[in-house]
């Protein structure tokens, strides 16, 4: 089987308060070196197998730009991993 | 005429839509749920506030996608009025009815309080009941109402008067002081405030009213009430 991890996160042009105060937090508790914090989406697919390379991408992207990002505010990316049961 | 009031799993505001449509504005209205696949017979469609599936993945994002928005969307196309209010806003946004999206408010808190609004324009038909200038005042209970779209989409909100009403003192954070846009055909309006919880004196404030009376001019006016 495979396995699809997705990062979504949002445009360098769009405000994210919520990582702002995760970065405020971590100013807070002393973490001074830290210059930016982006707090986004992760989202683990498993395939089914039967699918090859081309297939899954296709079909991943597809579900990115239809559901899972918005692409108005948020960009994403993926990789494909083999899992151990595919082995 | 007769109003459909669209119910998803988490709305909150469908009840308060039907009874200002009942109650105050007099008209023909009816509950349709998300499931249904067909919104034959109505002359105007309300999307109510809430959290339709619990604003899991993104506001709307997953509302979209359920069995009644194809019927919705051939809806929009045939140009009769569809109102959408706060979530609705959202899911209207996600459906690719209206440009932009609604982002968290840029205090990144829930917001509850009665706003002041300009009324940015006069001639959609959800505003012929107000003046261009005025100021109404309306309830926000929102926490992503934060509406973004880029520079280019804003220019053309402009030039096409699509912007109908405007934030006094801009509460979260949103493009050009904006709290209602309608598409370029201006037959599908999106705004964060509540016009339904706004109906009457003992609510505080009747402010809201002219919105629902507008949609009713305008079906009336044009002397066509669609089967």
């Amino acid at each position: 089987m495979a396995l699809a991890k997705v990062y979504v996160n949002y445009k360098k042009s769009i405000l994210n308060p919520e990582a702002e105060a995760v970065h405020k937090a971590l100013k807070r508790l002393g973490y001074g070196d830290i210059e930016d914090v982006k707090l986004g989406k992760y989202f683990e697919l498993t395939i089914a197998d039967g699918k090859s390379k081309a297939e899954i991408d296709k079909e991943i992207n597809e579900i990115c730009d239809k559901l899972l990002a918005n692409y108005n505010m948020e960009n994403y990316h993926y990789e494909i991993v083999e899992t151990e049961a595919a082995q | 005429m007769k109003f459909a009031v669209l119910a998803f799993p988490g709305s909150n505001c469908e009840m308060d839509l039907y009874n200002a449509i009942e109650d105050i504005i007099k008209e023909d209205v009816e509950l349709v749920s998300y499931k249904n696949d067909s919104l034959a017979g109505f002359d105007a469609v309300l999307i109510p506030g809430g959290f339709s599936y619990g604003d899991y993945l993104r506001s709307g994002a997953i509302a979209r996608f359920s069995p009644i928005i194809p019927a919705l969307q051939d809806f929009a196309k045939s140009g009769r009025p569809v109102l959408g209010i706060c979530n609705g806003f959202q899911i209207l946004t996600e459906a690719g009815l209206l440009p932009g999206s609604l982002q968290k408010n840029v205090s990144a808190k829930f917001i509850c309080k009665t706003e002041p609004l300009v009324v940015n324009n006069d001639h959609s038909m959800f505003s012929s009941a107000y003046q261009t200038g005025q100021l109404i005042s309306l309830p926000i209970a929102h926490g992503d109402g934060n509406y973004y779209c880029d520079q280019d989409t804003l220019r053309e909100l402009v030039a096409n008067d699509q912007i109908v009403f405007k934030y006094a003192n801009n509460p979260n954070g949103s493009v050009d002081n904006i709290a209602g846009i309608t598409n370029k055909a201006g037959n599908v309006l999106g705004m964060m405030p509540h016009p339904e919880r706004a109906v009457e004196a003992m609510l505080g404030s009747d402010d809201g009213k002219g919105i629902f009376q507008s949609i009713v001019n305008h079906i009336k006016s044009r002397g066509v009430i669609y089967e």
